[in-house]
């Protein structure tokens, strides 16, 4: 009886596992057929696409085109710009919200709540056709600027729901000691609280994060000029124009993959426990 | 609260600094563009001047045949995708955290971070790689098929417009079944173990278990996904532009609410941008948004019991 029901777990577990590699496989392999790719002579890319590079088909030509051709190193910058800036914008902002809905009891506090709330649910993009024209009429069209803006905006709604949710749980003896201690509200904030809800920030960090470093709808309509193009527009037209050329497609595919990966691989943990902490609910 | 000890001084300018930031910025680029847009719905360019013109725009996009043939043909595809996203993604990612959250699995956190890999990437890399790995050029997909020996089930899935939509629904299945497998992953581990071990007492085990305990338990989170598919669907572009262009091929099969504002917005090939027509083609998706949220909020949410623990 026993071992008929260890035997049955066991198996229980194999088939778990069964699943689960089968859909890790799934999520993985188009990735790395990409990679493996983008660094093989254009024969072996058609002869034997499944197989890595090995000495005879290896070959850096499509990263040469990427780096001939493109503005690469611009468009990362440009994105990089864009995404720390609207990040910590958010962070700033949306943590001293968050501050005030939390901490302070006042009359309009919970519609405030509410009508900040609303941006979580509706889309910013369907105000698009008049945010671009509030773009053209105060000049910023083709600016990091006006890119920044939408995204401060469009994090804003949930970093001030998360972030108002965790700052209920701080204890208001620590507050308080820090009120008789002298401390005005502001430094309350940021010598008390601010550090107090890292864990949090860090959290919001990466969902705010992911949707600005790959959005193709803003910088495609506010800022499409060369010089303000972000990585994800730059790709898109890049391999656009370069439809045939393989092995500059698979490469600059390839260059867009790998910093988000990194990125991810460094903060999966942060993310995997921001969610499961229910930080988010 | 904390300040009810201290006397409440008469103006607490204070609270106006912490928020300002935020409400100027959501207001300024959010609130106000998006009745500006519904605004912009009523009006009409007429050699040069801007007229008011009430609901006009909207008889035309309902009433004159080539508006509303493409309104109601993107509504069908945007359906659609919705449909496979509720009947695939869901499911899976609902399978995928079970067997995630059984105890002692190892290599748990490996799966994890794999699995949750497509979502962090941008829709440009995912839509140009699959674009290549289903092209028929590559050969990638028929030879895969032909080693399982299924190599006569091939086509060129993006190409035929009976597949196309349904093809492309799947590729942002891969992408996003993160999301769900994420969510209710921390939902079921947030069930406590007293629970679990009751029902193990009364002999509820393994597949049962999960329907008869589990199940209910993370309803709530069931429903936060569906909503958060829903209104990702409902605008959806990034995906469609990528690998069919602005024309959302072929033949318009792939249209989606969010390709067809954009083609409307911005004009495409000989036909000229028109940014009335475009917001009343987003104000027609913000009703329909509107709708689904508050059937969540009224209808779902509230009649879900939430279990406090």
């Amino acid at each position: 009886m026993l071992q008929n029901s260890q035997m049955k777990g066991r198996a229980r577990t194999l088939a778990a596992h069964a699943i689960l590699i089968t859909y890790t496989i799934i999520a993985l392999f188009p990735v790395i057929v990409i990679v493996i790719n983008s660094f093989k002579t254009r024969n072996a890319i058609f002869r034997s696409p499944l197989s890595p590079p090995n000495s005879e088909t290896f070959s850096l030509v499509g990263y040469e085109t990427v780096w001939n051709q493109g503005d690469f190193v611009l468009y990362f910058q440009n994105s990089l710009i864009v995404t720390i800036m609207s990040l910590a914008l958010v962070l700033l902002f949306g943590a001293m919200a968050a501050f005030a809905l939390s901490e302070y009891r006042f009359r309009g506090n919970s519609l405030m709540g509410l009508y900040l709330a609303l941006g979580i649910m509706i889309p910013i993009r369907l105000g698009t056709v008049s945010i671009l024209q509030i773009m053209v009429a105060s000049g910023l069209v083709n600016t990091l600027t006006a890119l920044i803006l939408v995204y401060t905006a469009q994090g804003l709604p949930l970093a001030v729901f998360i972030l108002s949710e965790f700052m209920r749980g701080i204890s208001d003896d620590l507050k308080n000691a820090g009120r008789i201690d002298g401390l005005s509200e502001y430094r309350i904030f940021g010598r008390l609280v601010l550090p107090l809800i890292r864990p949090a920030l860090a959290t919001v960090a990466v969902f705010t994060m992911i949707p600005i470093w790959n959005d193709l709808w803003f910088p495609l309509i506010l800022a499409p000029a060369e010089e303000t193009k972000t990585v994800t527009l730059g790709a898109q037209i890049f391999i656009g124009q370069f439809v045939t050329n393989w092995n500059a497609v698979l490469s600059s595919l390839s260059l867009a993959i790998v910093p988000v990966l990194i990125l991810y691989l460094i903060f999966s943990k942060q993310l995997i426990r921001g969610i499961t902490s229910g930080a988010v609910k | 609260m904390a300040n009810s000890e201290i006397p409440k001084p008469a103006i607490r300018w204070h609270i106006a600094v912490f928020l300002a930031p935020a409400v100027l910025v959501y207001t300024a680029i959010m609130i106000i563009p998006l009745f500006g847009t519904l605004q912009l719905a009523m009006y009409k360019v007429v050699e040069g001047e801007s007229l008011f013109v009430g609901l006009e725009n909207f008889q035309k996009l309902f009433g004159d045949e080539r508006w509303s043939a493409s309104f109601w043909n993107a509504l069908a595809n945007n359906t659609w995708f919705f449909v496979v996203h509720m009947l695939v993604q869901n499911p899976i990612g609902i399978l995928l955290a079970a067997l995630l959250s059984s105890p002692k699995l190892r290599m748990a956190g490996f799966y994890r971070t794999s699995i949750f890999i497509p979502t962090i990437l941008s829709f440009v890399i995912v839509g140009f790689t699959w674009k290549l790995i289903l092209s028929p050029l590559w050969g990638i997909a028929p030879d895969l098929l032909g080693s399982i020996g299924l190599k006569s089930l091939y086509t060129p899935w993006l190409g035929k417009e009976e597949y196309a939509l349904t093809t492309l629904a799947l590729v942002s299945v891969w992408q996003f079944v993160g999301i769900p497998m994420m969510l209710i992953y921390a939902a079921l581990l947030s069930i406590p173990d007293e629970i679990l071990e009751a029902a193990e007492c009364d002999g509820v085990t393994g597949m049962a278990q999960f329907w008869k305990v589990k199940l209910p338990l993370i309803l709530p989170s069931i429903g936060i996904i569906s909503i958060l598919t829903f209104v990702g669907n409902f605008n959806a572009f990034d995906l469609i532009y990528t690998t069919q262009g602005a024309l959302a091929g072929p033949d318009f099969s792939t249209d989606l609410l969010g390709t067809f504002m954009f083609r409307t917005f911005f004009g495409f090939q000989l036909q000229l941008g028109d940014p009335n027509m475009g917001s009343a083609i987003a104000s027609a998706m913000f009703v329909i948004i509107l709708i689904g949220v508050s059937i969540y909020l009224f209808g779902i949410q509230t009649r879900l019991r939430r279990y406090q623990f």
